[in-house]
């Protein structure tokens, strides 16, 4: 195999540091609306009482969880020994430190008191979930950075393998606990499960590989750089694996609820009569997010385009967001049943209705913001550090 | 001469003991301090050898009468609450806050109707508790769960978790409140069982005191763990249940009649 050389993000300037202006006014619109979300108060953002986690979550969660998705291919390179994702190894680390950078930054921009993020870092509750997902992010940040250093300086390459099997199980640890959120929260229908863990895991593989793809093809333009045929096609059959694999989980997600009769109504809600949510899971996740993107991967009609899988991972990336839309909002939608067997009647704080949410213009720009973060690092990290080798092109001494 | 270059040596030393001794002493004594602030007389110290607890008939709980909620949010400062200007009402309506509520249930198959309030069931094993990442949501050794708004960071995970719908997060700029229910924008609260009272030795909540000026006790406020108390010996006499019990967490509050 030919020796691979590395090189840092060069395109001409006008085109780098306009791209970049860009990405900093995202920023900074989004940082504006956080500003004034906790200037006022969350009275002006559409989430409420009722529903208490609103757009800014989806957007963070989102980020957070194609984050560590991103890192699968530098743990397919040197954990499963793939020599076709290797070169890759470096990029897949720097976006997946830039997509969790994006993600915390919406979350803890929305919190009620963001002023108090000292009190998270020094008071802890180690029962809390919330707690341990603290300590996997920041230990996220350290193993992956190291495994970054280690596959960067060759001083340090013997330890690649050991901090790559780290990061791989750390990654795993920290999507599960960010299934875990919903997961174990035993109070509302819609998240009482524990599928919904390891279905986070596969999300993570889906949106993160998305992510990966998109990201990797618009930084080889960029820079007019060469990406072979024969390596997009290994990274588009592995995302129609991991498509079909989120929409098997969802399947598995829904068949268990209707299993149990308890979680009819929170079904019939969700599948049949929610409306907005009912849309966005049939036409947003399904065929949106899922059906289009396998056809446009696997159809021999694109089996080289581009821009069918440039449009799949876009696609990919847009049904991810409404599948988490459906269940953080959505799940909370739904009334609590509080009282089985009995019909609320009356009540003065909307007991047995389904919950309103309409998104508010800042909280959507805060999402933005936090996208345009993760970008952002990704351009300067590859602008500064030796992750992008000069040219992809298809190995010739090598079975495809 | 060796005297004298040995002389600023000692002093060095001495001076970054007393240093050190000064810097501990600086941190310590704050700490100190403050558990001796906290020892005060009205306070004799919250003990788990009580459990306080509520005890509710239904079938006392008159239809259309609201006097517990309006008694709770005079109490707890809530009607000083204010709707920021030009904000819809139907959205207020969902972001104010709201210790106890009314509701109002029929049986889906012989249509018999029940009210009753609904408020903080004051869990032995809260779940806003578990998922608190600071511990800002905390249970009393009395049994009392509160939130602690010094080091809540308005994350809402406990409005996620709990099965009552009993929290409510402000959502807006707070310009009145009362000393006895502190409040601030971006931090979670909910009933505290009246603390303030308890703590200055009450023995009733707004609320009960409010559903029996008007006739009906509906509401037993006592100690669970007292044999001798009324809501003990109430709950021995009648059959009472809790909401969601199936969740196990053992809730202060109680139903008869449900």
């Amino acid at each position: 195999m030919k020796k691979m050389h590395y090189r840092e993000l060069w395109c001409s300037s006008p085109r780098y540091w306009g791209g970049l202006s860009l990405l900093g006014f995202i920023i900074l619109i989004g940082l504006g609306a956080a500003f004034y979300m906790e200037h006022s108060g969350h009275y002006v953002t559409g989430m409420s009482n009722q529903i208490v986690w609103g757009l800014p979550h989806v957007f963070a969660i989102f980020l957070i969880v194609a984050a560590s998705g991103a890192l699968n291919v530098a743990s397919i390179g040197s954990v499963f020994g793939g020599p076709m994702y290797k070169p890759l190894g470096p990029f897949s680390s720097l976006l997946a430190i830039g997509l969790l950078a994006g993600g915390l930054m919406v979350l803890v921009l929305d919190l009620g008191r963001a002023d108090r993020l000292i009190v998270a870092m020094t008071s802890y509750n180690f029962k809390s979930i919330f707690t341990w997902n603290i300590f996997l992010y920041s230990g996220f940040f350290v193993i992956v950075g190291a495994y970054l250093w280690t596959m960067l300086d060759r001083k340090v390459e013997r330890f690649k393998r050991p901090v790559g099997f780290a990061a791989f199980f750390w990654r795993l640890a920290l999507t599960t606990g960010t299934g875990s959120i919903f997961g174990f929260l035993v109070a509302r229908e819609a998240y009482d499960a524990a599928v919904l863990a390891p279905m986070f895991i596969i999300m993570s593989f889906s949106y993160g590989l998305a992510f990966f793809i998109l990201t990797l093809i618009s930084a080889f333009w960029w820079s007019g750089r060469t990406l072979g045929d024969v390596r997009l096609a290994k990274l588009k059959n592995l995302l129609g694996v991991f498509v079909g694999s989120v929409m098997y989980f969802a399947l598995v997600y829904y068949l268990t609820n209707l299993y149990i009769t308890q979680h009819h109504g929170v079904e019939r809600f969700i599948l049949l009569e929610g409306g907005i949510y009912t849309i966005m899971l049939w036409v947003g996740q399904i065929l949106v997010g899922g059906v289009i993107p396998l056809f446009l991967l696997y159809s021999p009609a694109f089996a080289t385009s581009r821009t069918a899988v440039s449009t799949a991972s876009l696609l990919v990336l847009i049904g991810g967001f409404f599948q988490l839309y459906v269940i953080v909002i959505g799940g909370q939608a739904y009334p609590m049943s509080l009282f089985p067997g009995k019909e609320v009647i009356q009540s003065a704080f909307f007991d047995g209705v389904v919950a309103s949410y309409v998104p508010s213009l800042p909280e959507a720009l805060l999402g933005f913001g936090g996208i345009a973060v993760s970008m952002t690092l990704v351009a300067v990290g590859a602008r500064m550090l030796l992750v992008l080798p000069e040219t992809l092109e298809d190995p010739t001494d090598e079975c495809p | 001469m060796s005297k004298s270059t040995d002389q600023p040596e000692m002093n060095r030393r001495e001076f970054l003991g007393k240093t050190i001794v000064a810097a501990t002493a600086a941190t310590v004594a704050p700490g100190v301090l403050l558990s001796v602030a906290k020892a005060g007389p009205e306070q004799k110290g919250v003990t788990s050898d009580v459990r306080w607890g509520l005890l509710i008939d239904t079938n006392k709980c008159a239809d259309g009468c609201t006097s517990c909620v309006d008694a709770c949010h005079t109490e707890n400062g809530i009607d000083l609450q204010e709707k920021p200007e030009g904000h819809s009402d139907a959205m207020w309506e969902q972001q104010r806050v709201q210790w106890i509520r009314k509701v109002k249930l029929q049986d889906k198959l012989t249509g018999e109707q029940t009210n009753l309030p609904l408020m903080c069931q004051h869990c032995e094993h809260p779940p806003c508790v578990d998922v608190c990442p600071t511990g800002a949501s905390f249970k009393r050794a009395d049994g009392i769960v509160m939130v602690d708004r010094h080091i809540c960071i308005g994350c809402r995970y406990c409005m996620m978790a709990c099965p009552y719908k009993a929290r409510s997060f402000i959502h807006e700029e707070v310009a009145n409140q009362l000393v006895r229910a502190p409040r601030g924008k971006g931090c979670v609260e909910s009933c505290t069982l009246c603390v303030h009272r308890i703590d200055d030795g009450g023995t009733t909540t707004a609320c009960q005191d409010a559903c029996s000026s008007e006739g009906h006790n509906a509401i037993v406020f006592g100690d669970l763990k007292d044999p001798n108390s009324d809501i003990s010996k109430a709950l021995k006499e009648q059959s009472s249940r809790q909401i969601r019990a199936d969740l196990e967490l053992n809730t202060g509050v109680r139903y008869t009649n449900v």
